[in-house]
């Protein structure tokens, strides 16, 4: 197996509150075959034996699909290719290259330490409407509706979504609109999800608002990055949604 | 980071939250910017008249004075579609960047189109020109003699105006940087029209980007045809001293 | 001690309905005086807490993510089954539940697998009420595939994200009710231990990762819902965060571990490349329909893959196994793959892996068809290896995925422990030794969404006026001694990573109790677990202070008691002699080879109760009664 190096720029900072700066660090001898997050274990262990604290950074499942990783390599939010950080082989670099490694640039979501950053502000914004009011037990047989294949497809395409906030991290302005998009469009296109279609495209978007995103100017830098591929066509139908519930509210129809 | 965490702002009770809202003065730019693109295909439209000759442009623009008030209400409706138009791309550009404290350290602007980026720089130069443009044309403050050019038939000589106007290579070159920027401006913001009013799919939006853009391209062609032509001396007029300003 | 399992009595089709007409029920004016803390937001944690929640009990939900939609439900690919029927193939509920006792090897508890099998339909009836994107025909009607270890199509899907998209509607149904202010939710906050008032769990001490605050919290009762404990093995398909502390701590304190060493190895994940390693990636059980599983028939073969001649190739399943062929169950093939690696025939640069080949699906069914098949999972495949599966066949390996073992629960999901229940992969009950496949998810819903709910009244109705508050000398003592815990760690001062430790102990427990164990090898582990535990606590290196985001004080923390756990592990797997399921001992198998089973003397369930730090726990057995069903011997031949 070959070894490779790398010149690192990581980002440190202690917390929220304190200054941060980057920290450079000659990674040597990198397996080839390994993946950046392995890289940066690595790393972090040679600095946990020499009694330095390493880089904090988040990562979980390491298959792309728990969305927890987040960072951002050379400018591209959960870096080079398809998929989340945890997908990036250190085979897609060369070798010497310097490499940036900074977290999610996004006001809503502060940073916590390091590269770890808080999104709870996605879950907030799910929490106002990103959801089917169907309490358990009361469904009738899951055949009684039919749905057609091309629907149940474009909502799955919608529902991919790994809740990641690369969307938001990679947006110039910091919106989180493919997210929002992907769960109105998904639970509005499905049957199911009609009693509460009007209200949940309001809500969503008046909680993204609240939580100090930034509006969307269709650079589709999101759709660039995201991991789970969800296409930018979920904003044009949260835009639509939106309108439609705000609307129906200020004119009093009947949501 | 608990769940109890809220964010202390609320969306605005007093006004109609459509026009607090994100989306909702995005929609408004975009309805607006029909309105603007609708207005400036027409003038173009006009403008080309041009080339028909000085007796077909002069008929053009009596016929516009001619509508009275009308031609105001029009004018009005364009004032204010261009106010909302910037006023609300302000407010949602404040709040963008108020939405990324800390910059990044390293900036890949990843499939972002450089029309889009320029959209605020492109906007606010084409306005700056319209300005220029109304007063070299409309207003005609630099140069008075304008206002005394009539044809054979008494009307107004718009078409000596025009022309005089372009033969300053000058005014030709800012114009068509101007329109340049317009067009910049458009192919963007014509295929953004349709994403913001949620008109588009995934199957549509490559259309509406290339339309947008052979839209955009073909109004900058237009329009920059009228000083190319008149400095190439393909549409010419009675010489007269140089009207512009910057040439005396 | 005796295990009371609390069986209903009654016909096994009769048993759920009979208990749920005599269960005790809790008013609506009453539950809303009950504190119910959940750990874990899983498949099972969100379910149960957005069900509780609904029913108006106070629901306190807690996670070590970020957020509750990052557990590891997430990552279940191929799907869930249900005996839905809608295929009109022969599907019943007593077929599903017949395919989960035999797949386990029988070796779980027959009412509890009944009760899986009746509420599975409604499983999906709830997940497609919620949105959850399930596949369709064309017709728009439910679509369903066939999975390891049946004879029928029963299992729904969501593409390849199955868990993804069950998770993502638990988690939109606990989001609803923490919305409505119903459950209130702690997100980065780890369990570090179970508060026991007057021999009842009534609490428990939590850290906030992000400040390193550790607060206790009082309740009327804990569900642990913390999933399994395959990163034992350090790599494995687990996230990198799943762990055995709650269910450790919670045995610590006086709960029963059953089965610790049931677990479950998959065999087609992709091979380990390196020490650097962090995580193995599972490839799809599917890929083996069309895949052919073979190794060069030579020692020591090292020729790239299509310089061996036809001739050459052992096509071992096939030869073994000749009516299953490449789809034998999975602790079959797993361990046919162990076992040619092990005679010097694997494959790859560590010797450690077989190919399985689609040259022959290509020639026969054109590249295009494999693509839109597996084309996803090439894809990974070469992302992850860099390697062309269209042009060479993929290198597989087994790999660890799941724990049937867990917490001793009875047929109300309660440990031995008043007051604790256990749910989904935490708990031992419905998969005995061996898990078929699309039953994971299954379990975990079915405990959260429609068991917890009718069983908790159960408890519940004997607590009345027993409430407790963190004022209780019990809460400051196990706060305390966390504190202490944490303390210890800190003061080690070491120079060795975390990731060292488990990654030595990960070697230990997969080379020892893996996919085959002996007594000679498990006597060895246990030793060799305590020396490298002994190693731990004298050089572990966690930088740093306990009052902030420390990772490394996490990982210590998880690594501490899984080195404690692998010694039970070890112990459970040399006392149980015989083969089963994923337990495969090799003093015990037939003269072919094949897993052998000792009914006479291990149809019981090993649950260990814990006795005091270096001390060998006691064991306690539950004979598991096969009523229905008859006992028989597995055979894929």
């Amino acid at each position: 197996m070959s070894t490779m190096h790398f010149h690192l720029r990581l980002w440190k900072q202690k917390s929220g509150t304190d200054a941060g700066q980057f920290i450079e660090i000659d990674a040597k001898e990198i397996p080839s075959e390994c993946s950046f997050l392995e890289m940066l274990d690595i790393v972090n262990n040679r600095m946990t034996r020499e009694g330095k604290e390493p880089v904090a950074f988040e990562s979980d499942c390491r298959e792309g699909i728990c969305g927890t990783c987040n960072m951002v390599i050379n400018g591209v939010p959960q870096g080079p290719g398809r998929g989340a950080a945890c997908q990036v082989y250190m085979r897609k670099f060369e070798n010497g290259q310097t490499i940036t490694v900074e977290p999610f640039r996004v006001g809503a979501f502060p940073i916590v330490k390091d590269l770890v950053v808080n999104r709870s502000a996605y879950d907030r914004i799910i929490r106002s409407g990103g959801f089917i009011s169907e309490h358990t037990g009361g469904a009738p047989d899951a055949s009684t509706t039919l749905i057609p294949k091309p629907v149940a497809d474009a909502a799955m395409d919608a529902a991919a979504c790994i809740g990641c906030g690369a969307c938001a991290a990679a947006c110039p302005n910091s919106s989180p609109m493919l997210f929002v998009g992907a769960k109105v469009t998904h639970l509005g296109i499905l049957p199911q999800g009609q009693a509460e279609r009007k209200s949940r495209a309001r809500n969503m978007v008046r909680t993204m608002q609240e939580e100090g995103f930034g509006n969307c100017s269709n650079y589709y830098a999101c759709e660039a990055v995201c991991p789970a591929n969800v296409p930018a066509s979920v904003i044009a139908m949260l835009n639509r949604e939106y309108i439609r519930g705000e609307l129906s509210e200020a004119v009093g129809a009947i949501d | 980071m608990s769940s109890e965490a809220t964010s202390s702002k609320k969306p605005c009770g007093c006004c109609w939250p459509i026009f607090s809202s994100s989306i909702g003065r995005k929609w408004v730019v975009a309805l607006t910017g029909i309105i603007l693109v609708l207005f400036v295909i027409g003038h173009l439209l006009g403008n080309l008249s041009i080339f028909a000759g000085p007796d077909a442009m002069n008929a053009y623009a009596a016929f516009l004075k001619s509508a009275g008030e009308l031609l105001w209400v029009v004018r009005i409706g364009l004032i204010i579609c261009v106010v909302l138009h910037i006023w609300f791309t302000i407010t949602l550009w404040r709040e963008n960047l108020a939405a990324r404290p800390q910059k990044y350290a390293v900036k890949d602007h990843l499939s972002t189109t450089v029309y889009a980026r320029l959209m605020r720089i492109s906007g606010l130069t084409v306005l700056a020109f319209v300005i220029y443009h109304l007063a070299q044309f409309t207003w005609e403050a630099f140069n008075p003699d304008y206002k005394g050019w009539v044809d054979a038939q008494g009307r107004h000589d718009v078409y000596r105006m025009v022309v005089t106007a372009f033969q300053c290579p000058f005014v030709s070159g800012f114009y068509i940087l101007a329109v340049g920027l317009l067009g910049m401006h458009l192919s963007h913001g014509i295929a953004s029209l349709f994403q913001t009013l949620g008109i588009t799919s995934k199957k549509m939006r490559p259309l509406f980007e290339q339309g947008g853009l052979v839209v955009a391209w073909l109004i900058f062609l237009g329009f920059a045809s009228i000083p190319a032509s008149v400095l190439l001396g393909l549409v010419k007029t009675t010489p007269v001293l140089p009207a512009c300003p910057l040439c005396h | 001690m005796i295990l009371d399992a609390k069986i209903p009595e009654g016909p096994i089709e009769k048993k759920w309905t009979s208990f749920k007409n005599n269960a005790k029920l809790i008013s609506p004016a009453n539950k809303r005086k009950f504190k119910v803390i959940v750990v874990g937001t899983g498949l099972a944690g969100s379910s149960a807490s957005a069900t509780l929640a609904e029913l108006g009990y106070q629901v306190e939900a807690f996670c070590f993510h970020d957020s509750p939609r990052r557990a590891h439900s997430i990552a279940a690919q191929g799907g869930i089954n249900a005996a839905k029927n809608y295929q009109n193939d022969g599907d019943s509920v007593w077929r599903l539940f017949y395919d989960t006792v035999k797949g386990g090897d029988f070796r779980s508890r027959e009412a509890n697998v009944y009760r899986l099998a009746e509420v599975s339909g409604t499983i999906i009836d709830q997940c497609v009420s919620q949105g959850v994107p399930f596949a369709r025909e064309y017709g728009g009607e439910l679509a369903n595939r066939s999975f390891g270890g049946a004879q029928v199509s029963r299992t729904f899907y969501a593409k390849g994200q199955t868990g993804q998209q069950l998770l993502l509607g638990a988690y939109s149904a606990l989001s609803a009710q923490i919305g409505l202010g119903r459950v209130m939710m702690h997100e980065n906050s780890e369990m570090l231990d179970l508060v026991i008032v007057d021999g009842h769990a009534k609490g428990i001490v939590a850290r906030n990762l992000i400040t390193g605050e550790i607060t206790t919290h009082a309740a009327d009762t804990v569900l642990l819902c913390t999933g399994g404990y395959s990163n034992i093995y350090y790599l494995s398909t687990n996230a990198r965060g799943s762990n055995v502390t709650a269910t450790w701590r919670a045995y610590k304190r006086g709960a029963a571990f059953a089965n610790p060493c049931y677990t479950q190895i998959h065999p087609t994940c992709i091979p380990v490349a390196g020490d650097y390693q962090s995580k193995l990636t599972l490839m799809s059980e599917s890929l083996r329909n069309d895949g052919r599983v073979w190794v060069p028939k030579a020692k020591g073969d090292k020729r790239a893959p299509q310089e061996v001649p036809e001739e050459e190739r052992d096509y071992y399943l096939e030869r073994k196994y000749p009516s299953y062929g490449n789809l034998a169950p999975r602790d079959i093939a797993s361990r046919s793959a162990k076992e040619v690696c092990d005679e010097g025939r694997g494959v790859g640069p560590s010797g450690l892996g077989v190919y399985l080949d689609f040259s022959g699906a290509i020639k026969r069914l054109g590249e295009k068809t494999i693509r839109e098949r597996y084309g996803n999972l090439f894809e990974m495949y070469q992302n992850i290896t860099g390697e062309n599966a269209y042009e060479r066949p993929m290198r597989i390996y087994p790999a660890v995925h799941y724990t049937m073992g867990g917490l001793w629960v009875d047929y109300n999901l309660m440990s031995n422990l008043p007051g604790l229940h256990v749910l989904g992969e935490a708990n031992f009950s419905d998969h005995g030794a061996n898990r078929l496949g699309a039953s994971a998810l299954m379990q975990g819903l079915s405990d959260g969404y429609f068991v917890i709910p009718n069983t908790l009244g159960e408890y519940l109705s004997t607590q009345f006026g027993k409430k407790v508050s963190t004022d209780l000398p019990e809460f400051k003592k196990t706060e305390a001694e966390v504190r202490a815990q944490i303390e210890k760690i800190l003061a080690v001062k070491g120079n060795v990573p975390v990731d060292e430790f488990h990654r030595l102990l990960g070697l230990i427990i997969w080379d020892q109790c893996g996919m085959a164990r002996s007594e000679t090898g498990l006597r060895k582990a246990i030793e060799d677990v305590r020396a490298l535990r002994e190693r731990f606590w004298k050089e572990v290196a966690v930088p740093g202070t306990g009052a902030e985001l420390n990772q490394s004080l996490e990982r210590a923390g998880r690594v501490a008691d899984f080195l404690e756990f692998g010694e039970l592990m070890c112990l459970d797997a040399l006392i149980r002699e015989e083969s089963c399921g994923g337990h495969f001992r090799v003093e015990h198998q037939t003269p072919e080879g094949e897993a052998l089973r000792h009914d006479d003397k291990f149809a019981e369930v090993y649950a260990w109760m814990f006795r005091g730090e270096n001390t060998d726990p006691d064991l306690v057995r539950e004979p598991l009664h096969y009523e229905a069903v008859h006992l028989a011997t597995r055979s894929y031949k």
